[in-house]
């Protein structure tokens, strides 16, 4: 008897929960924003762009999340809760570009709008990617940080990570290709600190010893950029040699305080976030379709076109100097 | 006829007295208490696919569990299985760049488990090494390999006919992993409740001088278990390669620790000698339907983590804070 009336009970719980599915109101638009892992600065940081892009959008509910670890197999369950929910957009950034697609693509056939951001999905997996800038831009940008410093030219050295460094020789490359562009500025060196913090060091000191007249030191690596200026600052010659290039606001705060380096460059997670929730909403509305050629609209940030195989990059890296470093120095 | 007053009866409580009384009874009452409240926390809940794309969250991890079970009843332990699933995997993806088939890769998976289970059976059965020690160093070994195969790169291009293991339907809802999933849970029900083999596994956890001298082959019974570990993480590894549809040298990472947690939350005493197989086929509902539930409510990972660590600790606590406090 206990028992009938347990079961009856049970499922009664079980017949208001099932209405309450057809019942529940579903005005605002669910955007998915799924990270490599929780509690890491720059994705948190990108969380907080993409809230910005819902407030300006209006009805649109982000749903940050993402494992503990950075495993595919943790961004799988998340995926599966998602379609589960019934999200209407889900913007990655993959542990794994090619295990999340067969979840992913599961996605898409449910109707949920599927991109993938900063670290992508094979094509096959998602709608679009969106790259936080591209290698053509960096290139530039990095030659473009020491030349405003120097308005009558000067002799800069370039400290890479390895010989073999796959990004850093493209960027290199697309950085000579501009050269042209800034009169006057002549690159004497490039040495290779091997990412390694005591052998960029080295380098440092090296080509301040070889270049006495040395005007700024590039780094595109977040490892050489912070032992290079370390070594300027070491030398005494911080004001003297720029170090700038690609480095990370929470390493470079002490180098841009005793002016070792006066400006450098890395992708803003904040317009990263905006960005991807922007995309994800223009999509998922269908005020925008994913195919080469297209040009995606990102609010403040300007629009994307997409390449052949439905990527494209958001903008210049961004530049951190003294006035933003505070702000920023302790989210990644 | 009557019974000797001091015959050893065969049991000592009558079945369905020892069954409400079980650890498994309870852990029932647990998943269907954390059942209901899911269907009341998420309307997302009570759907059949949803349910059953959940099952996905613990087939692959349970069927491992199903063998760390016996292999901690008789008093050892196994913490190489998910680097054994990395080993298996990127010997899987190998057999593809080769250019193998899916019937090849299917051996290549299950005999690199064996072979990673004989040889952790090896070193612990004739060397005479604690299994702790010996699995650990494996479970850097093999995983270890994998990544000096791959670095950082992923075998990928698996056969078409080769995702059905991961992502293939039976029927309906009801995936072709939740069928292995059942089938593997009858199998080790049959080995360990009702076999000849399964008393000696009991007896060797709880004495294995005495299962010795019972004339049980302790090492020999060892052995087959490392063996059966191994084969599950590489049928596991078939599953989850599968899924993905590529390897990469992180798969299944930290695994080894969500198996043992299922096994210990299925009632199995971590110092070996007792548990039972429904006990971890209830352990294995209750962690995927937590996750799962947890999940639907974008519950971060971590506080999944606690949650499951809490309820781990609350299942094992409360049983004998209530004997305790029922002996004063």
């Amino acid at each position: 008897m206990i028992r009938r009336k347990f079961i009856k009970a049970a499922g009664l719980g079980l017949a208001t929960s099932l209405i309450g599915t057809g019942a529940m109101a579903q005005d605002d638009m669910r955007i998915a924003l799924v990270v490599k892992a929780l509690g890491i600065g720059f994705f948190e940081a990108a969380a907080k762009g993409a809230e910005e892009a819902a407030q300006e959008l209006g009805g649109v509910e982000i749903i940050y999340t993402g494992p503990t670890d950075t495993t595919a197999e943790g961004q799988i369950e998340v995926i599966n809760s998602l379609i589960a929910q019934g999200v209407d957009a889900i913007a990655i950034s993959a542990n794994d570009p090619d295990a999340l697609v067969p979840a992913l693509k599961k996605a898409m056939q449910r109707g949920i709008t599927v991109i993938s951001w900063d670290s992508g999905v094979a094509p096959e997996g998602r709608q679009m990617h969106l790259n936080p800038s591209s290698n053509p831009l960096i290139g530039n940008m990095i030659i473009k940080l020491a030349a405003d410093h120097l308005p009558d030219g000067g002799e800069v050295a370039v400290l890479s990570a390895s010989a073999t460094a796959t990004n850093q020789n493209i960027w290199i490359e697309e950085m000579n290709k501009v050269m042209g562009n800034y009169p006057g500025i002549e690159v004497v060196a490039t040495v290779y600190g091997d990412d390694l913090a005591d052998k960029s060091y080295r380098e440092a000191q090296g080509l301040m010893q070889s270049h006495p007249d040395l005007d700024a030191i590039i780094a595109p690596t977040s490892v050489g950029i912070v032992a290079a200026a370390q070594a300027v600052e070491d030398a005494g010659k911080a004001g003297q040699i720029n170090v700038t290039g690609l480095g990370l606001p929470s390493e470079m705060a002490g180098a841009i305080e005793s002016g070792a380096s006066k400006s450098f460059a890395i992708w803003n997670p904040i317009d990263l976030g905006y960005s991807a929730a922007m995309i994800a909403h223009a999509l998922a509305t269908e005020a925008a379709t994913a195919e080469p050629g297209a040009a995606i609209p990102m609010g403040r940030m300007g629009s994307v076109t997409l390449d052949d195989t439905n990527s494209g990059a958001m903008a210049d890296p961004f530049v951190y100097d003294s006035s933003n470093i505070d702000a920023f120095k302790s989210i990644f | 006829m009557t019974t000797p007053a001091n015959a050893i009866p065969d049991r000592l409580q009558t079945p369905w007295e020892s069954r409400l009384k079980s650890w498994e009874a309870l852990l029932l009452l647990v998943a269907i208490a954390i059942f209901i409240a899911n269907s009341f926390a998420s309307p997302y809940f009570l759907n059949a696919w949803n349910l059953s794309d959940a099952t996905f969250n613990f087939t692959e991890k349970a069927m491992i569990a199903f063998a760390m079970a016996l292999l901690i009843i008789s008093g050892e332990i196994d913490l190489s299985v998910a680097a054994i699933i990395a080993l298996a995997s990127t010997a899987m993806g190998a057999a593809v760049q080769a250019g193998a088939g899916t019937p090849v890769l299917i051996l290549v998976g299950l005999g690199t488990g064996l072979l990673c289970g004989a040889f952790n059976g090896v070193l612990v059965t004739r060397m005479g090494l604690p299994s702790i020690v010996v699995t650990i160093g494996t479970m850097s070994l093999f995983r270890g390999i994998s990544y000096i195969v791959l670095g950082d790169q992923a075998y990928r291009g698996y056969p078409s006919d080769f995702a059905f293991f991961g992502q293939g339907y039976v029927w309906w809802v009801i995936s072709f992993e939740f069928v292995l999933f059942a089938i593997i849970a009858v199998i080790y029900f049959v080995i360990l409740h009702k076999t000849n083999f399964g008393r000696s596994v009991y007896a060797i956890g709880n004495n294995p001088t005495g299962a010795l001298f019972s004339g049980i082959r302790v090492n020999r019974v060892k052995f087959i278990l490392f063996l059966l570990t191994g084969l599950m993480a590489g049928i596991a590894a078939i599953c989850l390669t599968s899924r993905l549809g590529s390897t990469r040298p992180s798969i299944a990472f930290g695994w080894e620790l969500e198996v043992v947690t299922m096994v210990v939350l299925g009632g199995v005493n971590i110092l070996g000698g007792s548990g039972t197989i429904p006990g971890v086929v209830i352990a294995a509902f209750v962690i995927g339907l937590v996750t799962f539930g947890l999940g639907l409510l974008n519950v971060p990972g971590i506080v999944m983590s606690i949650v499951v660590g809490a309820l781990l600790i609350g299942v094992i606590a409360l049983p004998r804070l209530w004997s305790q406090w029922r002996q004063r």
